[in-house]
């Protein structure tokens, strides 16, 4: 059977996006997305412009899968973090529990400082995506309590 | 896994195509992106060979329409088919809302469909899931070759439950759209059962 879906309150999104926010102001980055493994973006901050942030989560995320079981051949769990540094903007992810915290940063940041600063925000951010995952789902409260069939039909007309 | 965010009012399942080698997976997401409006899809991300052969995943994010006030949108991802890519298969079939397995219906290739489907369901295992107890569709493509197995017989051997099994020509989108169509509905149908 699948997974419980994940639910992700208003409340709850605007504190990561403040969160997230906080960050991008500390670590000069461009932007700060929060992703799920599998690859479903949760929570993005930051100067987007024509950035496509859900193909961007999506790759991450396989990035840090292929990584990691490329890590797991040699012995480790997985890699904390990765680094890719281009010419003129880079990329750094952190896996944070079930989650990757990306920053996109230039050259008004650092390496270093973007990577500090995420450090400093994993627990927090760590322990909301806690609460949200371990939330019982009221399922009162989904917007599948009183889908129909013909809801769900009137998708594929 | 199945996120549903209050706040964009965004629904979002992953569907994962599977199935051997060359069987015509990426085809169905070529089709899909070609034939839909770019309003409603993302972009088709294809990480491949250079004879486009799929190294690691295809990726397109599609929006179905809303439900309820909530836009629901399919992430779509293809598998790399050929054998030794597994350890790949298994990464992408993390977080798997429902699957269509994709079967060659080419006599030769039949070996391969159920070396291929007998992956699908060790690896499903692997990640903590049962093919038995998931949104599942079984398309048999290439239909319009010569040197075919005839649908009962195909479905016959491959079928695992009592899926939806559609018949497909990928190449000229024959059947594609019917294949989404009954995965997405399985998935929708198994989040509303809560």
């Amino acid at each position: 059977m699948a997974d419980t879906p994940i639910l992700l309150h208003e409340r709850q999104y605007h504190q990561l996006k403040a969160v997230l926010a906080r960050l991008r102001m500390d670590a000069s980055a461009r932007v700060v997305f929060l992703v799920d493994k599998d690859g479903q973006e949760i929570a993005v901050q930051g100067e987007i412009g024509n950035l496509d942030t859900t193909s961007l989560a999506s790759l991450a995320a396989g990035n840090v899968a292929a990584t990691g079981g490329m890590a797991q051949l040699i012995g480790e769990k997985e890699f904390p973090t990765l680094s890719h540094e281009g010419a003129h903007e880079s990329i750094h992810i952190s896996v944070v529990g079930r989650m990757l915290l990306i920053v996109v940063f230039d050259e008004r940041s650092s390496l270093g400082l973007v990577k500090l600063r995420s450090k400093q925000v994993s627990q927090q951010l760590s322990a909301m995506m806690d609460e949200i995952v371990n939330a019982p789902n009221d399922i009162s409260d989904s917007p599948f309590a009183e889908i129909t069939d013909e809801d769900i039909d009137s998708l594929f007309q | 896994m199945t996120f549903i965010n209050y706040a964009s009012r965004e629904i979002n399942c992953k569907i994962v195509y599977y199935g051997p080698g060359l069987c015509g997976k990426t085809t169905n997401l070529q089709h899909i992106f070609e034939a839909t409006a770019p309003q409603a899809r993302g972009k088709l991300i294809s990480l491949a060979t250079e004879t486009d052969r799929t190294l690691f995943f295809d990726f397109m994010p599609l929006e179905l329409g809303t439900v309820r006030g909530f836009k629901t949108r399919f992430h779509l991802y293809t598998v790399p088919g050929q054998v030794f890519y597994d350890a790949s298969r298994k990464l992408i079939l993390k977080g798997v809302d429902g699957v269509v397995f994709v079967a060659d219906s080419q006599e030769e290739r039949m070996d391969a469909n159920i070396e291929s489907l007998h992956n699908l369901e060790e690896n499903l295992k692997a990640q903590g899931y049962d093919l038995m107890k998931l949104p599942y569709v079984l398309q048999l493509n290439k239909r319009d070759l010569p040197n075919i197995i005839p649908a009962i017989d195909i479905a016959a051997e491959l079928r695992r439950k009592e899926e939806p099994v559609v018949e497909a020509v990928a190449s000229t989108g024959a059947g594609v759209f019917d294949t989404l169509k009954a995965v997405a509905k399985q998935v929708l149908t198994e989040l509303r059962k809560g």
